[in-house]
């Protein structure tokens, strides 16, 4: 009891130093000079009634968590059918799964096609850093770095010499692998926080080069005008430049800007399958058990013969040709690239997928990219409190499934 | 089949090896005691490239391996099992010996997988679990079982039976005459002096990184100071 009173007193008094802080003043500007104001009344009610609700949920804690414990919680085992079933439906639920997700998008509204785009290119990017931080256990802040060479492989090479979107599909994931490749040389002798902090600052690096290289990169005010992927040469513009020849000419339908946004979606569709089969395959393989057992013991894994440089070098080299095809993708749907959109937040939302997802799990990844995506968009009317609603999503998992939404499977010991 | 010749080792500046000679021949078991702190175990590192010896030279089948990094000297025909287990413990038993076979064909592996799921039936019952879960002796057999994985010509055990009930260490030891007996060389690093010796074809002793005495087990087993030092009189 006693504990609980000093744990109640202490958080209701942070809270009250933050809510001061954040809430209780506020800066207004009169004439030319900054002026402090205080909070009005009902305010500060409202600030001591958190104050108040915090200290009495620290002292009941215990109480409390008894109280919830007794919630029955949703088991996602028993939903699983039988193993032999499970084995017999899973490729067809497979397949309705991919022809759901081919058809989905001509029956519902751009918008939600354009959603889910991104949703895709999350996707990937969680994909790909699942390999580093969730297999590998090497904690990468700076993973955006590698998202933002692929955008840029493409953007650039578009701009100057006229590439085309597939020509600079594999060239941004190749480049992005050297990417990774150079940083993983001197970086992964580093270990836990040092690791993190170096990757944090070659994210920035890379941001910052972006930003400053005004000659070539056009420095803040980005790349704007990357042309759109096309389907063997067709274009999904309304008039076809020279020498070229539009989708809807074609195949003689009405033009429509639809058009444009299925195929960018379906395009997404399609390199998130490959990326998930490639991956699927390397876990299977010796490679993606040694990423694993490097992450459970280092020296364990050297007493085998195993070069830990090499094993190292190779998942950050994949995660970081991952992140290169998603930021290719990227430029070619956003139409427009600049440093903005490669800050820390975002390698921090991708981190915030894998680790919502549950570590190594790739449905659990899938998953955690859905719920980061799709969210924010469909609370759009209190975007003011987004940041809020993500702690509090932070809490209630850390509450409820500390291991992830799908902790990654592993086999257990049956009883029979 | 493995020689150290005068091999000092230094941590920075503090020297924990002092030109220590020792020399392992091919079929036999030779156990290495001493007390804490006294350099057994920076001794097997060393053998096994980290650290690497400052000077003097390490043989193993005649080449010398004291520059090779570690990787490459432990896909030569050596396995270690490391102090502590130091067993994949999120892994299932089955990917803990695959690990272990980590650099053999599909063939060779499927033959070491019987002969070590042989030796130890345990791990037989325990496949398919987590090597987290098991008890501390079914996680030494399986560390030896994984170092086995990769057919070793010489094995380097550090301290197998630390912290383990005196009926499981009988069990290990007996495991390592059956090795020996099967062709295996043994390298034992050991605290439990008494049984260690009692195996050993020969033993050394090492004190503050220094060899000061070798001879045969038995006779390690019986000399005084020996008894007073390590087998409590």
């Amino acid at each position: 009891m006693r504990g609980s009173l000093y744990n109640a007193v202490f958080a209701a008094g942070i809270t009250l130093v933050l809510a001061c802080l954040m809430l209780g003043v506020r800066l207004g500007a009169e004439g030319t000079t900054l002026t402090v104001y205080g909070a009005g009344a009902d305010r500060w009610e409202w600030i001591l009634a958190g104050v108040g609700l915090v200290f009495l949920s620290q002292l009941f804690s215990t109480q409390l968590g008894r109280l919830s414990s007794r919630i029955p919680r949703p088991d996602l085992g028993t939903l699983k059918p039988q193993e032999a079933t499970w084995k017999a439906i899973k490729p067809w639920l497979l397949a309705a799964l991919v022809v759901g997700l081919l058809v989905w998008p001509f029956m519902v509204s751009r918008g939600a096609v354009d959603l889910a785009t991104l949703t895709l290119i999350y996707i990937m990017l969680g994909l790909g850093l699942n390999i580093v931080v969730g297999l590998a256990g090497l904690l990468d802040l700076g993973y955006v770095a590698f998202y933002a060479v692929g955008a840029y492989t493409y953007a650039l090479l578009s701009e100057y010499f006229g590439f085309s979107f597939w020509a600079c599909l594999p060239i941004a994931a190749l480049l992005a692998a050297a990417f990774g490749f150079i940083l993983g040389f001197p970086v992964l002798r580093l270990r836990g926080d040092y690791l993190a902090i170096v990757t944090l600052g070659f994210g920035e690096m890379i941001r910052i080069l972006l930003n400053n290289w005004t000659s070539i990169t056009g420095g803040p005010n980005g790349i704007s005008g990357i042309e759109k992927p096309t389907l063997f040469g067709l274009e999904f513009s309304r008039r076809a430049s020279e020498g070229t020849q539009t989708f809807h000419e074609f195949f003689g339908i009405e033009y429509s800007s639809g058009q444009k946004v299925i195929f960018l979606y379906l395009i997404a569709v399609l390199l998130v399958i490959v990326v998930i089969y490639l991956i699927n395959r390397l876990m299977r393989m010796p490679i993606g058990r040694a990423w694993e057992a490097l992450r459970e013991d280092e020296i364990a894994c050297r007493s085998l013969g195993l070069n830990r440089t090499v094993i190292k070098l190779s998942a950050f080299t994949l995660g970081a040709s991952t992140a290169g095809f998603a930021g290719c993708f990227f430029a070619a749907r956003q139409g427009f690239i600049s440093p903005e959109s490669f800050i820390f937040i975002e390698s921090a939302i991708i981190l915030a997928i894998v680790v919502l997802g549950g570590m190594g799990s790739q449905i659990g990844v899938i998953l955690a990219a859905i719920v980061m995506t799709v969210l924010p968009e469909l609370a759009r009317e209190f975007s003011d409190y987004r940041m809020l609603m993500f702690g509090l999503l932070m809490v209630v998992m850390m509450r409820w499934r500390p291991e992830g939404l799908v902790p990654m499977k592993r086999p257990h010991l049956e009883l029979k | 089949m493995l020689e150290l010749k005068n091999v000092n080792t230094h941590y920075g500046q503090i020297q924990a090896l002092h030109d220590v000679s020792i020399k392992v021949n091919r079929g036999e078991i030779v156990t290495l005691i001493g007390a804490n702190g006294a350099g057994k175990t920076t001794l097997m590192m060393t053998v096994c490239g980290d650290p690497k010896a400052s000077s003097g030279d390490i043989l193993f089948e005649g080449e010398s391996i004291r520059q090779m990094p570690t990787s490459l000297i432990m896909r030569k025909g050596l396995a270690v099992v490391p102090e502590g287990r130091r067993i994949f413990s999120g892994l299932t038993v089955a990917e803990n010996l695959h690990m272990g076979a980590y650099f053999s064909d599909k063939a060779a592996y499927e033959a070491q997988l019987d002969h070590v799921l042989g030796l130890f039936p345990r791990l037989k019952e325990r496949y398919n679990q987590r090597g987290g879960t098991m008890s501390g002796g079914e996680q030494q057999m399986l560390s030896i079982g994984r170092a086995l994985m990769s057919h070793p010509r010489l094995l380097l055990l550090d301290e197998p039976s630390l912290g383990l009930a005196p009926i499981i260490i009988q069990q290990i030891f007996e495991i390592i005459e059956r090795l020996r007996d099967e062709g295996v060389t043994i390298f034992l690093v050991e605290q439990n002096a008494n049984q260690a010796l009692k195996i050993a074809d020969r033993g050394y002793v090492l004190e503050n990184g220094r060899v000061v005495m070798s001879d045969t087990g038995e006779a390690l087993l019986t000399h005084d100071a020996v008894r007073k030092a390590y087998l409590g009189g």
